[in-house]
């Protein structure tokens, strides 16, 4: 069953999707508010925003790691979150896998690489017998540029590179249409970071997989994504194809965001002068509420009506510029 | 690496740094001498397990229990700091003149204790003041890390403020005591990027106020392009490279330095693979022959694998732990990538360039 929207077909499709923590009846914190987005099959979505900005935790609430208070998530036209049977958990749990940021913490360091990579083939019995089982992991070794002799060494014996490629590996295996990458390169070392990124790439090309890629740094995510959300406070403020995203930002966060990624070259870093966002100054939907709309084709602004007028002067302006 | 006629605040020599790991001895530093100029930047690159941040914490006797300096000398006000056994002895050195501000805000401070009491009581401690000046002082240093209403948060526990704000109330912690060095761990590492050009403009402005000596660890270039005076490139236990902050970014010589340029993802094109460095760095449990970044460089030759390389001088300044500068070894040119380093920069963060103006 699918969707198509367009000639596009959505893979996941977020709609109203609130989460909220509390620890009384009193506090609540509302962590994501009325966030909407859809993947499309076969592309890379990237979400980037500041730590505490929500971006794990939709992760987590398409993973059913965390409960939502309200709205929907449908992954292939199925929805996905608040009650399900069984059977579909299983589904969600076999199709949707997740890659994340710390390989230390997420594999069992008290179980062999053989038992960390084959953990999913066990829970849904998805091998014949020893034979194929071992032909699986030793291929899943392979793809990601280990070796089967690997398979006896427990996570410690790897540097961290390694075993994010071990993590990666644990989750091909399953041969899952959709990967959720939780910061996969943060914690890995520049010279790594590469390494692992091309991996991915390798893997969306031959099995044409889709990626939500979340992440908090941009220019990470331009290499990367086909089309980006920027998320702040809990908040979509925008969404645009990757390009589009980096030639014309328009919401105010997301132009904050560009110009402080750091450049590596002295010169230009050294005269750079910084523009913090303001929420307080710069953001108008609090007192008047706002919601997310297309202000170009595909491409998505966060807004209250009264700010409208404004972005729609900074489209035109680029408009000119660009001529 | 020492010159003559400058004012050299630190000063390492052949220093050598040991691990017991389980049986097996692990070399982390291998030989390294550097001077620290007084009043400068000196930013030290390298991935991690290079021995960036174990180099620095022998500066303070902050290495774990089974680390231990096995070789070399570390000069400071007149003493040799690798002949101190004692903790009081280091207490008079480690946060006093040398303080350190670690990655993650959190774990250095003590989350049952207020934001103020935790700044007073190291002035208390470190300058001998009464509480009621301590805490007048600790709410003036507050204000100049950009702490708003600092009286009111003075009172205040960590957990009640957000991961910038933190870190702030480290650097003031740090600084209570007017250190003549700061070390900074990765100091920006656990923080957004928004945040984090904050953070860095703070240190830079409090180093020129105070004048004390910042030593910046890190693995981001763009944060060393921003803050150093100097850069110190390090891989496997030593320093390959070392030069002012546009010698290494301009005219870089070692082909590691050339690596990690190249795979910086702000150069990657879209729908290209991304440079990446092949391999991984070498085991220092085993013994390394010849140069540590051989096996995983395009521009190896056969003496690489047999012999150390020493220092070369590519000016004053600007020195070089390649074969590739032996005036025997053939010509190369560095990689694309870092010969139009700067012009891609540019039209990146021009106007209309996609981190520029706007």
């Amino acid at each position: 069953m699918s969707v198509n929207n367009g000639e596009k077909e959505v893979l996941l499709d977020v709609q109203h999707l609130e989460v909220t923590f509390s620890n009384s009846k009193k506090h609540v914190f509302k962590a994501v508010k009325d966030a909407n987005f859809q993947v499309y099959k076969g592309e890379t979505f990237a979400l980037v925003g500041e730590s505490g900005s929500g971006k794990t935790t939709i992760a987590r609430a398409i993973i059913r790691l965390n409960d939502t208070s309200n709205g929907e998530i449908l992954f292939k036209g199925k929805k996905i979150n608040g009650k399900l049977s069984k059977e579909d958990k299983k589904w969600v749990q076999r199709n949707i896998q997740m890659i994340f940021q710390d390989p230390a913490a997420s594999l069992n360091e008290r179980a062999t690489i053989d038992y960390c990579i084959s953990e999913g083939l066990y829970n849904f019995h998805l091998f014949k017998d020893e034979a194929d089982r071992q032909r699986k992991v030793d291929e899943a070794l392979n793809s990601v540029g280990l070796l089967p002799e690997h398979k006896s060494r427990y996570p410690h014996e790897f540097s961290g590179g390694q075993r994010q490629r071990v993590g990666i590996a644990r989750a091909m295996i399953m041969e899952p249409e959709f990967i959720i990458a939780d910061e996969p390169i943060s914690a890995l070392d520049v010279s790594i970071r590469a390494q692992v990124l091309n991996l991915m790439n390798k893997f969306k090309e031959e099995r044409g997989l889709t990626y939500m890629f979340i992440a908090h740094d941009l220019s990470v995510v331009r290499y990367f994504a086909d089309r980006i959300a920027v998320i702040h406070n809990g908040r979509i403020v925008e969404v645009a194809p990757s390009n589009e995203l980096f030639h014309y930002p328009i919401h105010p966060y997301t132009r904050s965001l560009l110009q402080a990624v750091p450049m590596p070259d002295p010169e230009i870093e050294k005269a750079k002068v910084l523009k913090p966002y303001d929420q307080e100054k710069e953001d108008k939907s609090a007192e008047t509420g706002g919601s997310l709309q297309e202000i170009k084709p595909g491409h998505f602004v966060f807004m209250a009506e009264s700010e409208r007028a404004e972005y729609e002067a900074i489209v035109a302006e680029m408009n000119k510029t660009a001529e | 690496m020492s010159e003559q006629g400058k004012n050299i605040i630190l000063s390492v020599k052949d220093l050598e740094v040991k691990f017991k790991v389980r049986d097996r001895v692990l070399t982390a530093i291998r030989r390294i001498s550097m001077d620290f100029e007084e009043g400068k930047v000196v930013a030290i690159v390298g991935e991690s397990g290079s021995g960036k941040s174990v180099f620095t914490k022998t500066f303070t006797g902050m290495l774990e229990v089974n680390g231990e300096v096995s070789g070399g000398e570390i000069w400071f006000e007149g003493q040799d700091l690798t002949k101190i056994k004692k903790d009081s002895e280091w207490e008079k050195i480690r946060g006093k003149k040398i303080a350190t501000v670690f990655q993650d805000p959190m774990t250095s401070l003590n989350p049952v204790k207020t934001i103020g009491d935790q700044i007073s009581e190291v002035i208390i401690k470190h300058q001998g003041k009464s509480k009621t000046e301590a805490k007048k002082m600790a709410i003036e240093m507050m204000g100049k890390v950009g702490i708003k209403d600092p009286d009111k948060r003075y009172d205040e526990y960590p957990f009640m403020y957000s991961g910038g704000m933190r870190q702030r109330i480290v650097i003031a912690i740090a600084l209570a005591c007017r250190p003549r060095i700061l070390i900074c761990d990765e100091p920006t590492t656990a923080l957004d990027v928004t945040i984090q050009a904050q953070i860095i403009r703070l240190i830079k402005d409090l180093s020129e106020e105070y004048g004390f000596t910042t030593i910046y660890i890190t693995h981001d270039l763009g944060v060393v392009a921003n803050v150093a005076d100097v850069v110190a490139v390090m891989y496997a236990g030593q320093i390959i490279e070392y030069g002012n902050v546009d010698e290494i970014f301009y005219d870089s010589r070692h082909p590691y330095t050339w690596g990690l340029l190249s795979s910086l993802p702000q150069l990657g094109e879209k729908g290209e693979d991304l440079f990446a460095i092949r391999g991984t760095p070498p085991s220092l449990f085993e013994e390394v022959k010849g140069d540590a970044f051989a096996p995983r460089s395009n521009y190896a030759m056969k003496i690489d694998y047999e012999q150390e390389p020493p220092f070369f001088k590519v000016t004053d300044t600007h020195y070089a732990k390649t074969w590739l500068l032996d005036p025997r070894a053939p010509k190369v040119e560095p990689p694309a990538a870092v010969r139009e380093l700067h012009a891609r920069m540019q039209a990146l963060t021009s106007k209309g360039g996609i981190y520029g103006e706007r």
